[in-house]
C-alpha cells in the first residue's frame, strides 16, 4: 500500500502534482475541511457510513467492473472480518472474545476474511455470468443462517456488542471527527489501491480476461488464477470496510450480512456505477442520505416513513432501466456532450 | 435405461456401492430396528419422521424450484423475484380461503392471478431487455425489493397460516413399522394426512410436467428452446409466446407452492428470500434448467435439512451448503445438468 501514491501521481515530483485535475483538488480539500462546517451527525452517520459502504461496494466494483464477475459475497466477507475482530479482540461477550492486542487481531481479521473470500471465489469462478450471482448469494445466505445458529463461536442471534476501536494515540476513534478522518483515510487508500491495481500488469490482464477469456487463455494467461486473485484483492478491501463497519455500529450480528444487506451492496454499486472506482462511493453516499432522510421525505409527501425500501427498490429499477451504468453513466453522457475523449481513469486529457 | 446400463458397465464398483447404500437405506426404512441400532441412532419413529418431513419439504421445494429452473433453462433469466411470487401466491391463497372457506378454490385462483403477474413481468419488463442477462437479473432484484415492501405494506409483518380443509386434517397410519410392542404387535407410523397429500400432488404435478415436456408439441418447443433458442426462433416459431407461456406457468406454480407452504408451514415477510434461496440451492445441486434435476435436488436438500435438523440442529444449514459446495467442486453444471 505504501507505494500507491507515487504510482497514481507519477514520479516526476512537481509535474506529477500538476497533472492532478482541479476538480480533484477541490473535492480533496472539501473532504478534508468537512468537519469545519458539517455536524457530528453528518460526519459520523452519513459520511462515515457512506465511506464504509463505499469500500465494500468498491470491492464488488473491482470484481464486476474489472473482472466481469458480479459477486454477492462481499458483504459477507466484510462481516466475517468484523466477527474475527469481535472474537479475537474485545467485546461485550467476554466468555467468547479472546482479548488479543490490536496488532494481532486486525491483520488476522483481514487475513481470515481474505482466505474466505478467496475460497468462495475459487468455487464461484468455476461458473460464469449469472451463475456467479446465484452461487455467491447462496453462500452468503448459508453464512447468515450459520452465524445465526452457531452459539459457540459466533454467539448466535445476538452476535457481539461493544466492539470498539483501540485507542490509538489516546484518541477515542468513535468520536465523530476522528472516525470521519479514519474512514476517509481508509476509503481514499482503498480507492487509490484499486486505481493502482487497475494499471498493474495484473489489473490489465484481469480486464483482458473480462473482455475475452478465450483469447487471454490462448495468450498464456491463467484465466482462473487471475479471477481468484481478483477475489483475494477485493476481499482485503471488503475486510477493511467490515472492520470499520463493526467499529461504527459497535456491534456485529448475523443481520450485518443478512440477505437485504448483501443485496444493498449490489444496489449501491450498480446505482453508483460499476465502470470506475468512484462509482461505489457515489452510490453509497446516495444510499446513506436516502436511508437517513427517507422517512422525512416520505412524510413530507404524505406517505408512511416505513416505505424506505420501496423508494430504494423503485430507484434501483429506474437506474437499471434507464441508465445501466448508474449515476456515473449519466455523468458520462453529460461529459461526452461537453468535451471529446478525455479519459477520466487517467485523470488529465492526453 | 441405456444410461443405467452404461453406468454399471463403466463403473462396476461405484454401482455396487450405490446399490448397497440403496438396499441399506431401504432396510432402515422398512425393517423394525434392533435395540443396538436404536441406541446409536435414537428411536426409529424419529428417523422415519425426519425422512418423511424431508421428502415432503423436498416436494414443496420442487414445486417452487421447477418453475425457476424452467424459466432459467429457456430464457436464461435468473428470476430472483421468484420467491416474491411464492409469497404473493401464499397471501392471495390465504385471502381466498379466508373469504370463501374453500381450500381447493384457492389453487386455480392463485395460479391465474400469479400467472398473470408473471405474464406481465415477462411481457412488460424482461422482453425489453432480452439477451442482457445481468440486467435482467438486476431488474428481478429490484422487483423483489419492491414486491416485498408492497406485500409488507398490505399484509403487515404478522405470520399467516392457511387453514387446511377438514377432510385433510388429522393423521394417517402408514404401513411403515416404527417399533414392536412387548406383546409382539407392530406399531405403524402415523403422519399428517395433509403432508402426504402435498407429496402426492407434487409427484402428480412433476409427472404431468414431464409428460407435457416430453410428449406434447409445446413441450417439444420448450425443449428445443432450452437447447438452442436462436435456431428455434429462426425456424419460424413465435418464441415470444413460448416464453410467455413458460414464464406464466412458472410463476403460477410458485404461487401454488405458496398456498401449500402456507398450509403446512406459515407465511411471513422473509419467507420469500427463504424459498428463493432454497430454489437457488436446489437448482444449483440438481442442474440448472433440468426438471428431473430440480426433483432430485429438491429431495436431497429437503432430506439434508430435515435429517440435519433432527441429528445436528446447529449445523443443518451447513449440510445444505456443504452439499452445494461439493456438487460445485466436482460437477459445476449440477447433478443432472447438461454441459454448456
Amino acid at each position: 500500500m505504501a507505494d500507491v501514491l507515487p504510482t497514481v501521481a507519477p514520479r516526476k515530483s512537481l509535474l506529477a502534482l500538476e497533472r492532478i485535475p482541479a476538480p480533484v483538488w477541490v473535492l480533496g480539500l472539501l473532504l478534508l475541511a468537512m468537519p469545519a462546517f458539517a455536524s457530528n451527525f453528518v460526519l459520523f452517520q452519513i459520511f462515515g457510513w457512506s465511506f464504509i459502504l463505499g469500500m465494500i461496494a468498491l470491492s464488488l466494483m473491482v470484481l464486476a467492473g474489472y473482472g466481469g464477475m458480479v459477486s454477492l459475497i462481499q458483504m459477507t466477507v466484510a462481516a466475517l472480518a468484523g466477527y474475527v475482530v469481535a472474537i479475537l479482540g474485545t467485546s461485550g461477550v467476554t466468555q467468547i472474545s479472546l482479548g488479543w492486542p490490536w496488532w494481532l487481531y486486525i491483520p488476522l481479521a483481514i487475513l481470515i476474511a481474505a482466505v474466505f473470500g478467496t475460497l468462495v471465489g475459487a468455487l464461484a469462478v468455476r461458473t460464469e455470468g449469472i451463475y456467479t450471482i446465484m452461487i455467491t448469494l447462496a453462500i452468503a445466505a448459508a453464512f447468515f443462517y450459520f452465524t445465526r445458529q452457531n452459539y459457540g463461536i459466533f454467539n448466535g442471534y445476538t452476535g457481539f456488542n461493544n466492539v470498539i476501536p483501540p485507542a490509538w494515540f489516546g484518541v477515542d476513534w468513535r468520536q465523530a471527527v476522528p472516525f470521519y478522518y479514519m474512514t476517509l483515510a481508509c476509503a481514499v487508500l482503498s480507492y487509490l489501491a484499486v486505481l493502482w491495481m487497475s494499471r498493474t500488469p495484473f489489473g490489465l490482464a484481469l480486464q483482458g480476461v473480462r473482455d475475452n477469456p478465450r483469447r487471454m487463455a490462448a495468450l498464456g494467461f491463467s484465466v482462473t488464477a487471475h479471477r481468484i486473485v481478483a477475489y483475494t484483492f477485493a476481499s482485503v478491501i471488503a475486510a477493511v470496510g467490515g472492520i470499520l463497519l463493526v467499529w461504527q455500529n459497535a456491534q456485529v450480528t448475523p443481520g450485518t450480512a443478512g440477505i437485504p444487506q448483501v443485496i444493498d451492496i449490489l444496489v449501491i454499486a450498480v446505482v453508483g456505477g460499476l465502470k470506475r472506482p468512484i462509482g461505489p462511493f457515489i452510490g453509497a453516499l446516495i444510499y446513506a442520505i436516502l436511508s437517513v432522510f427517507a422517512s422525512d421525505i416520505l412524510h413530507a409527501i404524505g406517505m408512511s416513513g416505513e416505505r424506505f425500501k420501496l423508494v430504494v427498490g423503485l430507484g434501483f429499477l429506474a437506474v437499471v432501466g434507464f441508465s445501466p451504468d448508474g449515476v456515473l453513466g449519466l455523468w458520462d453522457k453529460y461529459q461526452a456532450r461537453r468535451e471529446a475523449n478525455r479519459d477520466p481513469l487517467l485523470g488529465g486529457g492526453r | 435405461m441405456s444410461t443405467l446400463h452404461n453406468l454399471s458397465t463403466r463403473h462396476p464398483v461405484g454401482t455396487i456401492v450405490i446399490l448397497a447404500l440403496v438396499v441399506g437405506f431401504a432396510w432402515l426404512i422398512f425393517a423394525p430396528w434392533p435395540p443396538g441400532l436404536e441406541q446409536v441412532m435414537g428411536r426409529k419413529r424419529v428417523f422415519l419422521n425426519a425422512i418423511f418431513s424431508g421428502v415432503t419439504l423436498g416436494a414443496l421445494y420442487f414445486l417452487v424450484a421447477s418453475g425457476f429452473t424452467l424459466v432459467f433453462g429457456l430464457m436464461r433469466n435468473v428470476n430472483l423475484a421468484h420467491g416474491s411470487l411464492y409469497l404473493l401466491g401464499g397471501y392471495i391463497g390465504y385471502g381466498v380461503v379466508d373469504a370463501t372457506g374453500y381450500w381447493l378454490l384457492a389453487f386455480p385462483v392463485v395460479f391465474v392471478v400469479v400467472g398473470a403477474v408473471g405474464l406481465l413481468l415477462q411481457h412488460q419488463v424482461f422482453r425489453r431487455m432480452e439477451g442482457e442477462e445481468l440486467r435482467q437479473t438486476l431488474v428481478t432484484i429490484g422487483i423483489s425489493i419492491v414486491l416485498a415492501d408492497l406485500m409488507l405494506w398490505y399484509w403487515g409483518g404478522q405470520s399467516y397460516q392457511v387453514l387446511s380443509p377438514q377432510w385433510l386434517s388429522g393423521p394417517i397410519t402408514l404401513p411403515f413399522v416404527t417399533g414392536v410392542r412387548p406383546n409382539g404387535q407392530a406399531v405403524y407410523l402415523s403422519y399428517p394426512l395433509v403432508r402426504i397429500a402435498i407429496l402426492f400432488a407434487a409427484i402428480v404435478i412433476g409427472l404431468a410436467m414431464w409428460f407435457v415436456l416430453n410428449r406434447s408439441k409445446l413441450g417439444m418447443l420448450i425443449r428445443a428452446g432450452v437447447d438452442d433458442r436462436d435456431i428455434l426462433a429462426a425456424s419460424g416459431v413465435r418464441i415470444q409466446y413460448v416464453f410467455l407461456a413458460v414464464f406464466a406457468f412458472g410463476a403460477g406454480l410458485a404461487g401454488i407452492a405458496g398456498i401449500i407452504g402456507g398450509t403446512f408451514q406459515s407465511l411471513s415477510p422473509g419467507e420469500d428470500t427463504r424459498f428463493l434461496l432454497a430454489s437457488l440451492v436446489v437448482v444449483i445441486v440438481g442442474g440448472m434448467g433440468s426438471i428431473p434435476g430440480a426433483a432430485l435436488g429438491a429431495v436431497i436438500i429437503g432430506l439434508a435439512e430435515q435429517i440435519g435438523l433432527v441429528y445436528a440442529p446447529t449445523y443443518s444449514v451447513v449440510f445444505t451448503f456443504l452439499i452445494m459446495a461439493v456438487v460445485l467442486a466436482f460437477r459445476p453444471q449440477g447433478l443432472l445438468g447438461g454441459r454448456r
